[in-house]
């Protein structure tokens, strides 16, 4: 039986845009992350997955629905209160790395530890540790510039573990790498899931990374479109699906899927 | 590692940080220049009454300045004498004359005469105390616009000859007509003023007496005359000097235009760094950074530019002062303008870092994840 879980939305509609232009990129998404599990968030573009990934991480507001995190209701926070929550419980990984050019792959590190108010010891230490951890310990004081893609990534990585947030959320984290890299970086997030009991949630397109997934969600037109588990064989739908004909919006992916191979 | 940063993104750009410390190079030489100038035309405004041996300065009715107040009429030397409180009434003759050189051609001049009420202050070379009856006290930063060459050369006043006893170091004059310090006999022999008249009487206080008490007294005993302590009297100069004839404004005016100046180079320099910087701002605002932080990032920036600005500005500015200081009109760089200038440039900086606070603190986190 699964424990409480640390991430919790229920209900999540997103509307962008005003007047005529609004769309509703999210049409009431419910998903939860638990410790100790790594997770992948999967959809074809536009599907609001990455809408989805900024509401979860506490960096855009929903329009509805529910939020809690680590315990805590997020909705109706301020900019700066919605700050400390992603410092407490969240650590981020994008797609292409957002590491600072200016700064080694230590001190990167380190400025994540330092936004969150830890000592100038402690940064050093944990930054130094997180890098060994991701296996970069022999590179600790080179720049982003004379890193490969998959250094960089690791970088990334030991910059969002270091600060041992329960939740780490990770955008396309293998999109700008070769095969290898990108299952190296798999290897490594769903370690960093496991071994330290974080829940870690994996947006991506890419299907070679599945295998290495506890858990895969798939979302299409801004609903979950399905769940599977590890070694599950069928997707398990989400939620009875919702009338599409009248609006003209295509099928869910799974189902299309299935219509397909039918 | 806010400094880090800080510093680390403004030597990314060297080029824009080269015209950052630039521009305030030059907010800070043209604030200490203009504010140097200002100062050193107080001095010399108030140079002269300074170093007069009075508490109490008797004029003409309305008299504004030291170089442009009219005769007295004598009587009232012997008034003020009896107003009790008054130990001494010593008069002093100046005015405006014109100074004939050796090669006839003229220049304006102040005279000043006295017995030693005024005397010249700061001699380097010649005596004072031992003036000629023709003899005449100069200073040498005007020995060219005098066309003297050092103590013994001679020129005339008003069609007499004078002869250079002593050359003194420093005294300048705002009006650029410099003093010729002289006896109070023949000040009033080249001016033509009668033996008992005199421009001024200074009176000395007793000791213990208070100077706005007998001001008063002597107000009550010289109806139709101006009666100043030293400090009203310096006061009085100062403002008709740099107020009333608009060149303390224009001197002002430039030290603001510097101020104007510096502040819009940095705020660009700074705004268009923070620009390039935005996508790496809107990282740290999504690993949680608040906005402080950021804003510690930004202010970091600018107080680094500022003192390396100020630096470089102030040893600029110091050379520009001492190139300046046998000049008539030296700019006076002090310890205190100096330090005033330092928190000038850092609140400049600071100011200009305001548009990209606001830039920074619109910043949308969840362009992290825009592709």
């Amino acid at each position: 039986m699964r424990a409480f879980p640390i991430l919790e939305a229920r209900q999540i509609v997103k509307e962008l845009g005003q007047g005529e232009g609004k769309v509703q990129a999210l049409k009431g998404v419910d998903l939860a992350l638990y410790e100790g599990e790594f997770t992948l968030l999967m959809g074809p573009s536009g599907s609001g997955k990455t809408t989805l990934l900024s509401i979860l991480g506490c960096l855009l507001t929903p329009t509805s629905g529910t939020l809690t995190l680590g315990g805590e209701s997020v909705v109706h926070r301020s900019a700066e209160d919605l700050a400390d929550l992603r410092r407490r419980h969240l650590g981020f990984i994008f797609q292409s790395y957002n590491l600072f050019p200016t700064l080694s792959a230590l001190d990167n590190v380190r400025l994540g530890l330092d936004v969150r108010g830890f000592s100038s010891r402690e940064c050093k230490e944990r930054a130094a540790e997180a890098l060994i951890e991701v296996g970069l310990g022999h590179r600790l004081k080179a720049y982003p510039g004379t890193l490969s893609g998959g250094e960089k990534q690791r970088v990334a990585i030991a910059r969002a573990i270091a600060p041992e947030p329960p939740v780490i959320l990770a955008d396309e984290p293998t999109a700008a790498l070769d095969t290898e890299n990108g299952h190296a970086i798999m290897e490594l997030l769903s370690c960093v899931a496991r071994k330290n009991g974080r829940a870690v949630l994996a947006v991506t397109h890419d299907p070679r990374t599945i295998p290495f997934a506890d858990r895969v969600i798939e979302i299409e037109d801004g609903i979950i479109s399905g769940e599977r588990k590890k070694h599950a064989a069928t997707v398990i739908p989400a939620r009875p699906r919702q009338p599409q004909a009248a609006h003209g919006t295509p099928a869910p992916y799974q189902e299309r899927k299935r219509q397909a191979h039918a | 590692m806010v400094t880090k940063l800080a510093i680390r993104n403004l030597v990314h750009d060297r080029a824009r940080f080269l015209v950052t410390l630039i521009g305030i190079l030059f907010a800070v030489v043209l604030l200490a220049v203009q504010l140097g100038l200002y100062l050193g035309a107080r001095k010399m405004i108030v140079d002269t009454i300074d170093h007069a041996n009075g508490d109490i300065w008797i004029a003409a009715y309305g008299s504004n300045s030291f170089e442009q107040a009219t005769i007295l009429h004598g009587r009232e030397r012997f008034a003020a004498l009896s107003v009790p409180g008054v130990t001494a009434v010593e008069p002093v003759v100046a005015s405006f004359a014109p100074w004939t050189r050796d090669d006839t051609s003229t220049t304006s001049v102040v005279v000043v005469g006295s017995d030693g009420t005024l005397p010249p202050w700061n001699v380097a070379e010649g005596s004072v105390s031992a003036l000629s009856p023709d003899g005449v006290a100069v200073d040498r930063t005007y020995a060219d616009t005098l066309g003297i060459s050092g103590v013994g050369s001679v020129a005339e006043i008003n069609g007499q000859r004078l002869r250079v006893d002593a050359l003194t170091e420093g005294i300048r004059s705002f009006t650029t007509s410099p003093y010729i310090f002289m006896s109070l006999a023949k000040a009033r022999e080249l001016l033509s003023v009668p033996s008992d008249q005199a421009t001024f009487y200074l009176a000395k206080v007793q000791p213990g007496v208070a100077v706005s008490g007998v001001k008063r007294a002597l107000e009550t005993k010289l109806p139709g005359t101006s009666i100043f302590t030293k400090a009203e009297f310096r006061q009085t100069n100062l403002d008709y000097w740099l107020f009333g004839t608009g060149a303390g404004v224009a001197l002002l005016g430039g030290a603001v235009l510097g101020l104007i100046i510096g502040t819009v180079v940095v705020a660009q320099t700074l705004y268009s760094s923070t620009k390039d910087h935005l996508a790496e701002f809107a990282t740290l605002r999504a690993l949680g950074s608040s906005s402080f932080y950021i804003h510690k990032v930004i202010l970091t920036q600018a107080t680094v530019s500022a003192f390396l600005g100020y630096a470089l500005g102030i040893a600029v500015s110091f050379a520009v002062a001492q190139a300046s200081l046998h000049t008539p009109m030296p700019i006076m760089l002090t310890p205190q303008l100096a330090a005033m200038l330092l928190v000038v440039t850092v609140v400049m900086c600071a100011v200009s870092a305001l548009s990209s606070i606001f830039k920074v603190t619109k910043i949308d986190p969840a362009m992290v994840f825009a592709r």
